[in-house]
């Protein structure tokens, strides 16, 4: 059986002229070697060199192309007119449920919160078997066993959030016990968090060799790797040009999905920020061969919301990340609404909320 | 345990592409009622023309027929002129608060009736409804609330105490922004105390006919607003009139230059906002993905059918291929096609005469030697389209580089120092508008400084607003609408 865990790569033979791009910018700092290297830390063809100290990365990160605020919001308010309608609905209702890392992290969280959980992602909806399940569950490391117990069977997916989520505010060591702990209680996927303080202050290559580090500690005994999902907290990061920075350096790190926001903050995923990203990974496979996937986080509450990010995702990146493989949505209440919403397309009339389980 | 299923893909893929977005069509029925035929409005009433010349106005994109409506002749034009003379004197004679009541009644209906009239100008024109109801019916809204504040305040406008308006405004508006148009010239007008006679394209009469009933319902005195509807004939015949005290023109250079000499000795105002080539220039440091926004905003916005497209990009040679390769990329994502669907981003050509010129000009371009190129994109049989269109390789020397082509074809040139975008970009007749992309603010105001033209924007393009005034150099015209400036072409300072 395949490996998700491996990051597939596109046919090494289209380096389209954004690398060369890029290359010209970077002209003396970046080597361009035939070789794609997939070990943790380096990324695929062209970019190789580029960590290859702290003066280089920070060079590199601070050459790429600026990000004009207004355009950008400009372009996700246009792309959020697109009217979805019936049929077109119908597809995009299935793919959004079928890409949700349906989501419980709380203090209060308890073994019966969880197994419910599990229950809710294997079958959304009781009433009609043909809905589709969710991606996966994501939750606190020590409810791994948990949820791995209650998916049994299945192949939704246990990711864990590691690395002292939210705030990432521990030692490096911690860090990586944490992460490793989660892999060995069978985590299929890692969301780590970036120490958002030491790349506000500029620290650059502590930021990319902690990712480096926890890509280290994703690996199992039997030499794959869990799949690791790197949250950026954008909210805290604030400026685009910071987020675009920050989603090239975590691909060069080794990310297998680069991810918005914890949702414990006051600003989560926008449209404008992940545009920004699917900007970032369709512009880092250009120049790499390396693709990567996106996942926005938190406040994403409606459908009409999950479509707005479908149709960036369709006209930013195509047919490509059109699948749970490359998009995820982190959310908890966006399934409930989904679900009422593909009710109304299959009866012609709106349900509620009693209609739909509360997990 | 390590061992994992690859994650199936559990949603069943739909023919002809993942995603393909099912058609969204808005209602032609939310258009209201289109009569079978049009007279002219004249003192506040719906009246035939003394002629029985009539003619057509079509749905470009269906080439089906709306309606007919009069050849305005000398004798309708007369009526118009008369009622609007008459008119004058009250209505100059209101205090600008009453005045400004009107003006803001007429935005407040434009706003409620906003659907209506965004499908009927899409309809009449072609251009796509996510534009009419997004851009050119709140800009008309904006543009009358705008000039309904400064009624009751022009002792303040810097033009000395109590200026006085003109008289009568004989007003020639194109087919591009129809009711945009309509409302750039009549808001100002109205709100400086003129009284003006209205003459829209005569490809696009509909929403300036639906317009005249939203003055009634507005209740707004008769005689202050006439429209006559035509050919260029009854604008020849407007503009040549007598007693009109002001000409405001927005259209083609040669149409704007014979009015520039039939108006000559005479005593006259006139403004004109004629055509243009803008140069849209993106400088190595720009923001590649907002800048190719632009273009494409600049050029492919309305078809192309806009004075101030950006219709000549001039781009740095070191980031020559990333930006093409881009804009190439994002090109092939435009959706050409029924300007009702809410989803089209490109709709239909206004009429056949203009699809003839863009076809003569791109057939020119190739023969002289540039190379061309089109996304994919299938255009619907019937109705006039065209695929939005790159040229490459051009030089200044080319016809595609130096004439107006007024459609979604963009013409691409490279520069390698600032110097040399500046002598490019004003290397030109024209001098509407043009547009600067780079992240370095002190380039944008070096830039801007050396730019012959009237409207420079920086990192960012085709963008407008009420307060903000608009209008060209050389043979982009004189005069300006918007803004404070705006006011001026309507008083007698």
């Amino acid at each position: 059986m395949a490996e998700v865990s491996v990051r597939p790569r596109k046919p090494a033979g289209k380096v389209v002229s954004l690398a060369v791009g890029y290359a010209r910018r970077y002209a003396g700092l970046v080597t361009m070697s035939t070789v794609a290297a997939n070990a943790p830390g380096v990324a695929g063809s062209g970019l190789a060199d580029v960590a290859a100290s702290e003066a280089s990365l920070r060079r590199f990160l601070h050459g790429l192309p600026g990000v004009d605020q207004v355009g950008l919001e400009a372009r996700a308010a246009t792309l959020g007119t697109r009217s979805i309608k019936t049929t077109a609905k119908a597809y995009a209702i299935d793919l959004a449920i079928s890409m949700i890392d349906l989501t419980t992290l709380e203090g209060a969280d308890t073994v019966g919160k969880v197994r419910a959980l599990c229950a809710k992602g294997r079958t959304p909806d009781p009433t009609d078997p043909t809905t589709p399940r969710v991606a996966a569950i994501c939750v606190y490391p020590d409810m791994v066993a948990t949820a791995k117990d209650a998916l049994r069977g299945t192949d939704i997916q246990v990711a864990s959030v590691a690395t002292a989520f939210p705030a990432g505010r521990a030692a490096l060591p911690v860090k990586l016990a944490d992460t490793a702990d989660a892999v060995a209680a069978g985590a299929d996927e890692i969301d780590m968090v970036i120490d958002r303080g030491a790349f506000l202050s500029g620290r650059y290559f502590d930021v990319y060799n902690e990712i480096v580090a926890v890509k280290e500690a994703c690996k199992r005994p039997d030499g794959t790797y869990a799949h690791l999902k790197v949250i950026f907290e954008t909210g805290e990061l604030q400026t685009y040009d910071n987020v675009r920075r920050v989603s090239w350096l975590a691909m060069l790190a080794g990310a297998d999905f680069i991810k918005t926001s914890t949702g414990k903050v006051a600003v989560n995923a926008t449209p404008p920020v992940t545009l920004l990203m699917l900007e970032a990974v369709r512009d880092f496979r250009a120049a790499t061969g390396v693709q990567v996937g996106v996942k926005p986080a938190g406040g994403i509450k409606t459908t009409k919301d999950a479509m707005k990010y479908l149709v960036m995702v369709n006209e930013t990146l195509g047919d490509d990340w059109l699948s749970p493989h490359w998009f995820r949505f982190g959310a908890s209440s966006l399934l409930n609404d989904l679900l009422m919403q593909r009710q109304k397309l299959a009866t012609g009339r709106y349900s509620g909320p009693d209609y739909v389980t509360v997990d | 345990m390590a061992k994992k299923k690859n994650i199936e893909e559990p949603v069943a893929k739909p023919a002809g592409g993942l995603f393909a977005y099912a058609p969204a069509p808005e209602s032609p029925a939310a258009a209201g009622d289109i009569a079978t035929s049009y007279g002219h409005f004249i003192g506040g009433e719906f009246v035939d023309s003394s002629g029985s010349e009539a003619l057509k106005t079509v749905n470009p994109a269906t080439e089906q027929v709306l309606a007919e409506f009069a050849q305005g002749t000398d004798e309708d034009v007369e009526r118009a002129v008369a009622a609007a003379r008459k008119a004058f004197a009250d209505w100059s004679s209101l205090p600008g608060s009453e005045r400004a009541k009107y003006l803001f009644r007429i935005a407040r209906i434009i706003q409620e009736r906003s659907r209506e009239l965004a499908v009927l100008e899409s309809m009449d024109n072609g251009k796509p409804i996510r534009e009419t109801r997004d851009f050119d019916i709140p800009t008309v809204a904006a543009w009358f609330f705008y000039y309904a504040g400064w009624a009751d305040k022009l002792d303040y406008a810097g033009f000395g105490a109590n200026p006085r308006p003109l008289g009568v405004a004989g007003q020639v508006i194109p087919w591009n922004f129809p009711l945009m148009m309509l409302a750039w010239k009549i808001a100002p007008a109205l709100a400086t105390g003129n009284t003006v006679v209205l003459k829209p394209a005569e490809t696009t009469p509909l929403t300036a006919l639906r317009f005249a009933e939203i003055c009634r319902q507005a209740g707004l005195p008769k005689g202050v607003v006439n429209i006559v509807t035509g050919d260029g004939r009854t604008g020849a015949a407007l503009t040549a009139h007598p007693d009109v005290n002001k000409v405001a023109f927005t259209g083609s250079t040669p149409v704007g230059r014979a009015i520039a000499r039939q108006l000559a000795g005479s005593r006259k105002k006139l403004s004109l906002e004629l055509g243009g080539k803008a140069a849209n220039i993106v400088f190595d440091d720009a923001p590649i993905d907002q800048a190719v926004e632009g273009i494409v905003n600049g050029i492919f916005f309305n078809q192309g059918h806009v004075c101030c497209a950006g219709s000549r990009l001039l781009v740095q040679e070191s980031v020559q291929d990333e930006v093409l390769d881009a804009l190439k990329r994002r090109m092939a994502t435009l959706r050409v096609g029924d300007p009702l669907d809410k989803n089209t981003d490109i709709g239909a050509i206004n009429s056949a005469a203009q699809l003839a010129r863009i076809t003569e000009l791109t057939d020119a371009g190739e023969a002289e030697g540039a190379d061309r190129w089109s996304p994919e994109c299938e255009l619907p049989g019937t109705g006039f389209w065209f695929k939005p269109t790159l040229f490459t390789g051009v030089s200044q020397a080319h016809r595609i580089a130096q004439e107006e082509i007024f459609g979604p074809v963009l013409s691409v040139l490279t520069f390698r120092t600032p110097e040399e975008a500046v002598a490019k970009a004003n290397n030109t007749p024209y001098g509407l508008s043009a547009g600067i992309w780079t992240e370095k603010g002190s380039r944008i105001l070096w830039m801007a400084n050396r730019l012959k033209a009237g409207v420079v924007w920086a990192n960012t393009f085709n963008k407008f607003d009420p307060t903000s005034p608009f209008g060209g150099y050389k043979e982009s015209g004189y005069g300006r609408e918007g803004g404070r400036h705006g006011l001026e072409a309507y008083l007698d300072v």
